[in-house]
This record gives structure tokens, C-alpha cells and sequence, in this order.
């Protein structure tokens, strides 16, 4: 999708038109990008929102030409994850959200030195190596605009000095990853969650910057490495549709299937988890045997297992492998049959039912609020599917059930799951016999520039929107690609959902909420 | 039946015979002391290994195949690196309770190993008050986990301490509940009578009809909690407190609550088979003679270790199918179901005796 006009708004204006279209029904908020535009565009910010009853979406822009203290209004008290998404730009171009409640850094170090991601910014040269442990501050700052319009600071806390403050992470078997915790306990009832983030951030957004388009795709992989296919599918699609290239029927359909795998792949995986993080360790392998199905017919065709490499710009490596097809249906009945099973071992189960149902409970509106899409979403009733609502590849000419329920807790969470392997089965079967004919790949110069302009492509990825948003200056490496994580969201919930229960749910409710840290982290 | 005093009782002549009184009694406690390490450490080995393939078999594994056929010398090499690590002092820890911790957990699980009736006369504890002997020697163990939570300086560990010290509190009380069912169907607490009257009169599962088989079904529950393994293991919880209370601990020092964890599940097993099916006692169907004396013939030890492991393969079946509860839930079963249902079989079995209505 281009995005030619994208709505500019001044500062002073932002807040009362964001409230405006928080009113309108464009209820949530799909990105928030930061952006430095150099000295004559100044720092700023792009935003997407979309309608969540008519998908309609929106895109709006700020700036500001200050760089030594650029201040923006903060939209976090209307979208609760704008909090985490500011930070996040806080951190990466500095910009200061007016009346944000807690403008911290959340990925670099506390004492990090400048804004990696502005265009003049040294970050090598700033932070030698730093040998001493990262410092972790229990208070934070607020910048609050006084009526007279200077900007005065207050300290909020996080933690007071006698909170019992238990750290769940980074090394710890539940986190799924190097994911940090700081949790506040009151006995065994948690009171508040803060996660710390950054330990494997790579600077994969900078590091695209000097990166040529095709060795961009090789990061995409290893974001979501259990959503390869779908985040290097988003990439792909993104820049194909930027250079106007038009991908065969055949590319589409194997795109298809092979993103459905990889649904059934991590969905199976996140049973597996769940399962090993309750203690039922006999059912964790039950998943990893039927998951060694799947990874095998990626090594066949693809070659990788984990990090897949299949996709690239104007259609596929390779053509798909003779065997293909016949493993592929050879693999629907059995894992059919073996859904059953795993619904007698764990689903039934009487301890895990008392563990998960009405555990972690988030409303509609906490999921639409906090970004969380995916079977996440999809637990609490928010019929977020990009594949229904805003249809891409092959899944116009398939049908397909969204599957829904309005729980939203840790149970419904886990047989969306479940219910969506089954539909991702059905997906398959539907296209299996119907290759059509065609090239796998479209002929492509050898050096890719993209015309100069704004994209986006979102795809459904296996834990939620999965978004690419590319700007372009018509180089052969992108001025700014952003990535919407899918994870990022589902960590920032975590405080929400598991407020009030036990440290036992904090892993049952981080288990199904499913996040894979690479892609938290970026 | 073999009855193994004719054995103790010929070491015991020759001793005497050869030597003073004091030093012969002497010898024989050295004896019996090594007897029972050695047994401890054998059995931990064998119950490892069983648990490692077993539940590798319910997994769609192998297990250890390696070290030696089927990696038969698998632990053995186990235990051997677990002697050669290094024990690592903690800095801010408290030392002396720090080292006590594991020696109280081992110690308690040894005395209360000793209790098990081996065979007709292989008894190593055995007197009047047995049962009473062995409840309060298990009770000994809490401490030690208690003691490590607590002197580990370790938030993690403290947590697992003080679910640890919940849970095995709670769940004594129905161990000592359904003990009491028992002992009212007995009349004794001497783990030897309790034997002895099993082999005349039938196996108190059966003798005590359906609270003895309530009571049973209590006591496996409770005591696999009481082992602090799947799915009452919150205290170790690995997928929350890493594990729990001896997050801490390495080397020899860890080993002993691994040791301990193993043989614990042996014993409770053990006490299962000795107080319901029987213990040494040989199965006897009334009317079989023929049936009957062909099982005499099966000596005691292989009935009471057949029984015990059958019993462990029951609890290690649960460990490797549920998944784990939650404390809250935890204590909720033991004190909302668990112990009422033991009160009211206490109950139905003083019913039963009074009545005569036992088999």
C-alpha cells in the first residue's frame, strides 16, 4: 500500500484531533514510527490507526524542527499502548512526549549516550565499551507542560524501596527468551509487572538503514523466528508492491501454504511451551514430535528450518521441492488425528482447566487499547484477522472461519490456538491440489532501488499484525523501515493481565499470550 | 516363609562369641549403618534410572542409550560427576544453616528409610510406636527445606521455602489421617505386626474393603505431594522459581536433595505397600492352597521391593501426565477435600472394626 497522503498536524493540534478520531471509532492504534526527516523535516512521528468495526485506516504525522529538546504531546492516555511504543521513540530519536507518565529508556542502557536511530547521531563513538552493570532506576521522569508553556519535570516511581521485587528474567525457563521482569509481589499475589527489554536488541531497524533491499530480507527471519515466513512475506510484498511488480498466481499460492505452515509451526510450538511451562512435560513433546513433520518439509523445500531464507523480492529462492505436495497432504490427516490427542492429554486436563480459565483476563477493549492482535485479540472477541480484513495473497480465494470467543482469558487464549491449527489445515487443503503453473520468481534488476515514497504491508503473522513500513528516498537502501512487532504489545500487556494473580499465572498468562522475544526486541 | 532373624541372630551369636557384648552390639550398628547407606545409594541409583526411562517411554523417547546398553551406567556416571563438583560458597549467605540444610533433608530421609520392613525379621527400626517413629522423622525433612529457603538469601528459594513449608505441613495431616485409618484396622503401629498380620489374615486393602481403598487413594495423593514431585512440585516449580529451594545449592550439596527426592518417592511407596498391600506378605487368595503356597515360596524381599516399585511406577504415571497446580489450589484440594474425605474414612474404618464388618 502507498501511503501518499499522509495527514500532517501540528503539535499544538495532535492531541484534540487524535481525540477526535478516538471518538470517530478509530480505536486503535497500529503504529507509531518515529522518524527523523533531517534539519528541514525535524523530528516527528507517523501514526496509523485503524476503525476496528470497518477496518478503515488512517495515517497522521507530527514534527518538530527542535532537535536539541524536541517535545511532542503524548497520545498514551488514549491509546494505553502508546506508552510503550513513545518509549520506544524516546529512546531511539529522544523525542520527549509531553505528560507521558514514564519516559524512560526501554530498549539501550539507562546511560546510553545519544539517539541511535537520528541521522547525525554517533553511537559507537559515544559509548565505548561499557564494562559496569546496567544501572536500573526505580524512579522515572515526567515532563509536564505548565499553562504558561514552559515544560517543567516531576519524578514518578516505580517501585518504592520496601516493595518485595522479585526479577523473573532475563535467564529464566517461562520468559520464552531473554526477557526481564521486574515484579512486584505482595506474597505470591503479583501488584505490578515492569518489564525491562532491550537484551537482544540487534538494532535491526538501523541496521536496515545501510542495508541494500535483499539484505534487508535476511533480517526478517530473525525477528519472529517462529513467523519468518509471514514477516519476510510482509517485507517482500511491501517492496514488490513499491516497485510495482507483479508476483505470478503460483508465488501467491506457495506463499500461502507456506505461511499457514508456519501458523501450524508456532502454534504447535506455543502448546508445546505452555504445556512445559505448567509442568506437563510428557505433552511439551507430543508437540515437538508433530512440529518435526513441519520443519522437515521446510528443510526439503526451503533448506532452513528455523531461519527459512524462501521468500525474496519478486517471488521464491527456489522452486518448491517434487515432494511437496505429497508430504504436505500427507501431514493434514495426521495432524487432524493429532489434535485429538493433544485435546485428551492437556485440554481436558482438570488441573489446567482450574489454571487457566478466568486467569489473565483481558476485556475487548484492554486488547483493542493495548494493540494486542492475533489469537490474543481474537480470544477477547476483536475480530483483528489482516487475512479477513485486509486480504493479501491467496486468502481472497479461500475460505476460512476467524475463529473467535469472548472469554479472553488464559483458556480461550489457548483453544484459539488450537481451533486456528485446524483452519490453517483447512487453508492448506483448500490450495494443495491448485498450484498453478508458473514462474517462481519474477526477473528483477540487479541492483533494487526503490522509487522514492511511503509503503506499508501488514500480513497476519502468526501472533498477531505483523507491518512493514517502509519510507523511501529512491536509494538502494531504505531511508526508514519500520517493523509493527507483533510481541511488543502482547509484553506490554503483561502488566495488565496479570495484575492481582499469582506468580504461578504470571506464567500461565505469559505462556498464552505467546510472545517470541527476537521480536519484542527487534 | 523365610524368616530373616535366623540370619541377624547367627551374625549375632558369632559376634558374642568372639567378643564382648558391647563391642559385638557395636559392630552389628556399624553393620546395619552400612547396610542401610548402601541400600539408599543402590536404590537411588535403580529408582533414577527408572524415572529418566520411563518417562522418556511416555514421551515418544529413548532415554539415555549411550552410557553403557540402554545406558544402564548412565547414572552411575551421574552421581560419580555430581561427587567430583565443586561445592561453591555463596557470598551473604548464612553459612552454618546453608550446610545443615542438606544433611537435615538426607538424614530425615534416611531414618524414615530405615523403617521399611524388608522381610519377615528385616526390620531395621521396629518397635511399638512405629508408625509415630516414622511421621515424626519425616516431619524432620520441612526443616532442612525450610532451613535452605531461608539461609540461601535468594528470593526465588524463599518463595519455594515457604510453599514447601505449606504444602508438606497441609498434606501430614492426611498422611496422618490415613495412617490412623490403618492403625484402627490393625490395632498395632509396629510395622512388623502390621506385616505379620497382613500375612495371616490378608492385605489390609483388602481386609478393610472400600475405606482401606479410600484411604489408599489418600495416601498417594497426599504423599506425592508430601515428596514435593509433579504435580504437587511448586516448592521446585521449575517454570517459575527455577527451582525453587535449592536454587542455591551445588555439587554434593545439591546432590543429597536429589538423593533425598528419589528416595522419599521410594519410601512413601514403601509405607504405601506396608500399611495397605501387605508389605513382605506374600498374595493369598482364600481357598487356593495350592495358589497360596507356590506364592510362599516368592521370598518377602521381592514381595515388599515388587510392591514398592509397582507404587513408584503408579506416582511417576502422575508425574509425567498432569500438569502442575497452583499453591493456592494446592492447599484448597488438601484442606477443602483431602483431609475432610480422610476424617470421614477415619471414621467409616472405626465404623467397620466396631462393627466387625472387616473382612
Amino acid at each position: 500500500m502507498t501511503l501518499d497522503n499522509i495527514k500532517t498536524l501540528e503539535p499544538a493540534k495532535l492531541r484534540t484531533e487524535m481525540e477526535s478520531l478516538k471518538k470517530a471509532g478509530f480505536d486503535y492504534l497500529v503504529n507509531l514510527v518515529g522518524m527523523d526527516w533531517g534539519e528541514e523535516g525535524g523530528l516527528g512521528v507517523v501514526y496509523e490507526l485503524e476503525n476496528t468495526e470497518t477496518h478503515a485506516t488512517t495515517w497522521l504525522k507530527t514534527s518538530t524542527a527542535d532537535r536539541e529538546n524536541p517535545m511532542l504531546p503524548t497520545v498514551s492516555d488514549i491509546w494505553q499502548i502508546a506508552n510503550i511504543y513513545e518509549r520506544e521513540v524516546f529512546d531511539f530519536y529522544g523525542i520527549k512526549f509531553v505528560d507521558h507518565p514514564d519516559m524512560r529508556r526501554i530498549f539501550l542502557r539507562e546511560d546510553w549516550v545519544g539517539y541511535p536511530m537520528r541521522k547525525d547521531d554517533k553511537p559507537e563513538e559515544q559509548n565505548p565499551l561499557n564494562m559496569t552493570n546496567e544501572p536500573l532506576a526505580d524512579t522515572t521522569t515526567q515532563y509536564i507542560l505548565n499553562p504558561d508553556g514552559t515544560i517543567s519535570t516531576k519524578q514518578n516511581t516505580i517501585f518504592t524501596e520496601d516493595e518485595y521485587v522479585v526479577n523473573i528474567g532475563p535467564q529464566h525457563p517461562s520468559t520464552h527468551g531473554v526477557l526481564h521482569f521486574r515484579v512486584s509481589l505482595d506474597g505470591e499475589i503479583i501488584k505490578k509487572i515492569d518489564p525491562v527489554l532491550g537484551y537482544i536488541h540487534r538494532g535491526v531497524e538501523k541496521l536496515n538503514e545501510s542495508y541494500t533491499y535483499p539484505q534487508t530480507l535476511a533480517l526478517t527471519d530473525r525477528l519472529d523466528y517462529l513467523g519468518a515466513m509471514q514477516s519476510r512475506h510482509a517485507l517482500c510484498m511491501c517492496i514488490e508492491k513499491a516497485m510495482g511488480i507483479e508476483v505470478s498466481e503460483r508465488v501467491q499460492v506457495v506463499r500461502t501454504i507456506l505461511d499457514e505452515l508456519q501458523r501450524i509451526d508456532s502454534h504447535i510450538l506455543f502448546f508445546s511451551c505452555l504445556c512445559q511451562d505448567m509442568g506437563a512435560t510428557t505433552a511439551f513433546l507430543y508437540g515437538f514430535r508433530d512440529r518435526e513433520k513441519i520443519l522437515d518439509i521446510f528443510e526439503e523445500t526451503c533448506g532452513g528450518r528455523l531461519i527459512i531464507n524462501y521468500n525474496t523480492i519478486g517471488g521464491l529462492m527456489a522452486d518448491i521441492h517434487p515432494n511437496f505436495q505429497k508430504r504436505v497432504k500427507e501431514f493434514i490427516p495426521y495432524m487432524r488425528k493429532n489434535i485429538k490427542e493433544y485435546h485428551a492429554i492437556f485440554t481436558g486436563n482438570v488441573i489446567f482447566q482450574n489454571r487457566s480459565k478466568g486467569v489473565g483476563i483481558l476485556s475487548k477493549e484492554q486488547c483493542i487499547s493495548l494493540g494486542c492482535t492475533g489469537g490474543t485479540g481474537r480470544a477477547s472477541g476483536w475480530a483483528n484477522d489482516v487475512r479477513k480484513n485486509h486480504p493479501y495473497a491467496a486468502y481472497d480465494k479461500v475460505e476460512f472461519n476467524q475463529v473467535l470467543r469472548t472469554e479472553g482469558d488464559s483458556f480461550a487464549r489457548y483453544m484459539i490456538r488450537l481451533d486456528e491449527i485446524l483452519e490453517s489445515l483447512n487453508i492448506i487443503e483448500q490450495l494443495i491440489d491448485n498450484i498453478p503453473e508458473g514462474n517462481y520468481k519474477e526477473k528483477t534488476k540487479p541492483i533494487i532501488k526503490v522509487p522514492e515514497g511511503t509503503y506499508y504491508q501488514a500480513v497476519e503473522a502468526s501472533r498477531g499484525e505483523f507491518g512493514v513500513f517502509l519510507e523511501s528516498h529512491g536509494d538502494k537502501s531504505p531511508y526508514r523501515l519500520h517493523y509493527r512487532s507483533t510481541g511488543l504489545p502482547l509484553v506490554a500487556a503483561m502488566d495488565t493481565a496479570c495484575k492481582g494473580f499469582k506468580i504461578a499465572d504470571l506464567v500461565t498468562i505469559g505462556g498464552t499470550l505467546d510472545y517470541v522475544v527476537p521480536d519484542v526486541d527487534r | 516363609m523365610f524368616d530373616f532373624t535366623t540370619v541377624t541372630q547367627w551374625i549375632d551369636n558369632l559376634l558374642t562369641s568372639a567378643m564382648p557384648t558391647w563391642a559385638a552390639t557395636l559392630i552389628e550398628c556399624v553393620l546395619v549403618a552400612l547396610a542401610v547407606i548402601t541400600l539408599y545409594a543402590v536404590f537411588a541409583i535403580i529408582l533414577i534410572y527408572m524415572e529418566r526411562k520411563i518417562c522418556a517411554f511416555f514421551q515418544c523417547r529413548l532415554g539415555p542409550m549411550r552410557v553403557g546398553k540402554w545406558g544402564s551406567i548412565q547414572v552411575v556416571s551421574d552421581v560419580l560427576k555430581m561427587l567430583t563438583k565443586e561445592i561453591i560458597d555463596m557470598k551473604n549467605v548464612d553459612r552454618l544453616l546453608h550446610k545443615m540444610a542438606p544433611f537435615l533433608v538426607i538424614v530425615a530421609s534416611m531414618l524414615t528409610f530405615s523403617c521399611l520392613p524388608w522381610n519377615k525379621g528385616a526390620g531395621i527400626i521396629d518397635f511399638n510406636v512405629g508408625i509415630f517413629f516414622f511421621l515424626a522423622a519425616g516431619s524432620l525433612g520441612v526443616v532442612g527445606i525450610l532451613l535452605a529457603g531461608w539461609s540461601s538469601n535468594n528470593k526465588y528459594a524463599l518463595i519455594g521455602a515457604m510453599r514447601s513449608g505449606a504444602q508438606i505441613i497441609s498434606y501430614e495431616v492426611s498422611i496422618g489421617l490415613t495412617m490412623l485409618t490403618m492403625i484402627i484396622l490393625t490395632g498395632t503401629m509396629s510395622f512388623s505386626e502390621i506385616c505379620q498380620q497382613q500375612a495371616d489374615y490378608g492385605w489390609n486393602i483388602f481386609r478393610g474393603h472400600i475405606p482401606a481403598v479410600m484411604a489408599f487413594i489418600v495416601y498417594l495423593i497426599a504423599g506425592n505431594a508430601e515428596c514435593n514431585r509433579g504435580p504437587f512440585d511448586m516448592p521446585e516449580a521449575e517454570s517459575e522459581l527455577t527451582a525453587g529451594y535449592h536454587v542455591e545449592y551445588s555439587g554434593m550439596h545439591f546432590g543429597f536433595y536429589y538423593l533425598a527426592e528419589y528416595l522419599n518417592l521410594f519410601i512413601c511407596a514403601g509405607m504405601a505397600s506396608t500399611i495397605f498391600l501387605g508389605g513382605w506378605a506374600p498374595l493369598h487368595i482364600y481357598g487356593l492352597e495350592a495358589f497360596n503356597n507356590i506364592m510362599d515360596y516368592i521370598p518377602g524381599v521381592v514381595w515388599m521391593v515388587g510392591k514398592t516399585f509397582f507404587v513408584v511406577f503408579l506416582l511417576m504415571w502422575i508425574r509425567w501426565t498432569f500438569p502442575r497446580l497452583r499453591i493456592d489450589q494446592l492447599l484448597s484440594l488438601e484442606w477443602k477435600y483431602l483431609m475432610p474425605i480422610s476424617l470421614v474414612i477415619l471414621v467409616m474404618m472405626a465404623l467397620c472394626v466396631s462393627l466387625g464388618l472387616t473382612l
